[in-house]
């Protein structure tokens, strides 16, 4: 009897760090979820917001305009300009090295579709994110934190129509319309670099074109761009309106807001990649 | 923007609105554009006629894949199904401007390159043929270029083999290079070339024995015919002679070229002579003719004499 109690002892000891962890992971797993449903709640809230012509009217017209402009202008030279010397940097290297491989009819073939279904997009939701949608987050968590959003409240004006909005909808509007421009000026780089600064060209590009964009690409395109758009716009906002110190993955005992602006960026990279993953296997499987 | 936005001013509002509805603007005119680009890219706003091309198999096509003639794209491929005998279905969009090049006798191959995609070609010899008309069905002929690489292996592999065979050590080529090799050898050896052709060292002896007496009688032959040389070209040789002879008959026809003349100059006289007898023969005539006048002048004058003399008489004789 005495061998059985020693032997229930050390069980018991042994159990107790194995029954820890798995409470961990279980809360872990459960946060995920509440924070997965939050973001997608918030999403639908947004678009429905979106669809409503009362969102772009009266008072709402002005702060959506301010923000369009503000996200939008600041990056769209910068980016375009940006956008269009790694693209001639890539055509360059690309053609040369087709040209080398005695390859060069396929070399328009692989920019378009590198560049423009590819990197493009891919660069300009992450530009966006990290010079647009993440500090605007970061505002409208600092405007929750300071109380800015309850004043709203009281005022009788919905916060998220008001501020959370506008930002959602600049964000949206940036990656599509920075991706636009940029995938436009690198399709005509990529004519200038093959060409040069000659029409007859023209026929034989557009073919090449149209034989990359079939509807099946063209849609997996438009749609690929248009998740990267609500993904950098919405998951920085749902964060910085849902996230708390309580709500958090994981225990923010003295982690600083540093710490927590990091974790919301990881979490935003991990979604646009997973979109790239998802398009890339129903684009070429 | 740590605050609420307050009111803002007026000017300020409409500009910022004119900008965001430039930008819509920009994004809606850029996505349009690109829209209608892609769909004149994928030949929507051209009629297409359809052709359907059938082969046993298609693989290396692709919806998309362009149908060339001389290098120069005339329509893609905008279907791939199976038939139901089982081949491969492949239906092209050509657009009717460029439908003017298939005729109801082109050819349509399917190459499939070591590198890239499969090439649809387009072959029209004749083209002053009827055109294609619109959906006609034709067989794919199929070239590839992989299928030939196993046939090409297969023959090189022949090849090596045969050349094994031939490099073998009882192969006939090396039979023939030891036995070349005797043969250089022996024409290395004493006899040269000879010892390698004869073989035997008897009939070697012989032929040297037939080259000498050969020479022996070429000396002689040499002395003939430096004899034969003093006859005939010597001081008292056949040609001296020769021109001696030739010399005088010089002499002699140079006398009988001065005879000739003489016997001309007497011919020349004698021509004198038979002019003035013809001259002489001509005056005769003459004198005969005043002979003959002067007689019938004196017949008519006894004639005259007789019918003016009385007694005449008859003369003429009867008998009775």
């Amino acid at each position: 009897m005495v061998q059985v109690a020693i032997l229930e002892h050390h069980l018991g000891k042994n159990l107790q760090p194995l029954s820890a962890s798995l409470k961990s992971i279980n809360d872990f797993t459960l946060q995920w979820f509440v924070r997965a449903w939050r973001t997608i709640h918030f999403a639908a809230l947004i678009l429905t917001l979106a669809l409503s012509p009362a969102s772009y009217r009266g008072d709402n017209r002005v702060p959506m305009a301010k923000q369009i402009v503000a996200g939008t202008g600041q990056n769209l030279l910068w980016f375009t300009v940006l956008c269009a010397l790694v693209s001639l940097v890539l055509i360059r290297i690309v053609v040369v090295t087709a040209l080398s491989y005695g390859l060069s009819k396929f070399a328009l073939e692989m920019v378009v579709r590198v560049l423009v279904l590819e990197l493009i997009p891919l660069t300009a939701a992450v530009f966006v994110a990290l010079r647009c949608t993440l500090p605007d987050g970061m505002e409208l968590a600092e405007m929750r934190m300071h109380g800015d959003l309850d004043k709203l409240q009281r005022l009788g004006i919905d916060p998220i129509q008001r501020e959370a909005l506008p930002r959602v909808m600049a964000g949206i509007f940036s990656v599509l319309l920075l991706v636009a421009v940029s995938c436009v000026t690198s399709l005509v780089l990529a004519y200038l670099a093959i060409y040069g600064f000659s029409p007859w060209g023209f026929a034989g590009y557009t073919r090449v074109v149209g034989q990359v964009f079939s509807p099946a690409v063209s849609i997996i395109l438009t749609f690929k761009t248009l998740f990267f758009s609500l993904a950098v716009s919405l998951i920085p906002m749902a964060s910085s309106l849902y996230e708390t110190a309580q709500t958090s993955l994981v225990p923010q005992h003295g982690r600083s807001k540093a710490a927590l602006e990091l974790s919301g960026m990881v979490r935003l990279f991990s979604v646009i990649l997973l979109i790239e993953v998802a398009s890339l296997l129903v684009n070429y499987y | 923007m740590n605050e609420i936005s307050p009111a803002s001013p007026n000017a300020t509002s409409a500009n910022l609105q004119i900008k965001a509805a430039l930008l819509l603007l920009l994004m809606l005119a850029l996505v349009g554009g690109a829209i209608v680009y892609l769909m004149y890219a994928r030949g929507v706003f051209e009629a297409q006629q359809t052709l359907v091309l059938l082969a046993d198999d298609a693989e290396g096509v692709a919806v998309g894949t362009d149908l060339t003639f001389s290098g120069f794209p005339i329509g893609r491929v905008s279907r791939i199904e199976l038939s139901k005998e089982g081949t491969a279905r492949m239906i092209l969009d050509v657009p009717r401007k460029d439908a003017h090049w298939l005729r109801t006798s082109s050819i349509f191959t399917l190459e499939r390159g070591l590198v890239g995609g499969s090439h649809l070609r387009a072959y029209s010899g004749i083209l002053t043929d009827a055109a294609l008309e619109d959906g006609a069905t034709r067989p794919l002929l199929v070239g590839d270029t992989s299928a030939e690489v196993p046939r090409l292996v297969a023959s090189a592999k022949e090849l090596i083999q045969n050349l094994k065979a031939l490099t073998a050590a009882d192969s006939s080529l090396d039979l023939s290079l030891g036995q070349m090799k005797t043969l250089t050898e022996k024409m290395n050896g004493r006899h040269g070339a000879l010892g390698a052709l004869l073989g035997d060292e008897a009939n070697v002896q012989k032929i040297l024995t037939t080259l000498d007496k050969t020479n022996a009688l070429l000396a002689k032959v040499d002395g003939l015919a430096g004899k034969a040389d003093t006859q005939v070209f010597g001081s008292s040789g056949l040609v001296k002679e020769t021109q001696a002879t030739v010399v005088q008959l010089n002499a002699m026809l140079a006398d009988a070229r001065t005879s000739l003349k003489k016997v001309d100059a007497v011919l020349i006289e004698a021509q004198a002579v038979g002019a003035n007898a013809k001259a002489g023969t001509a005056d005769l005539g003459a004198l005969r003719a005043e002979v003959e006048a002067s007689l019938r002048k004196v017949d008519h004058l006894v004639n005259e004499i007789n019918r003016k003399w009385p007694f005449s008489r008859e003369v003429e004789l009867k008998l009775p």
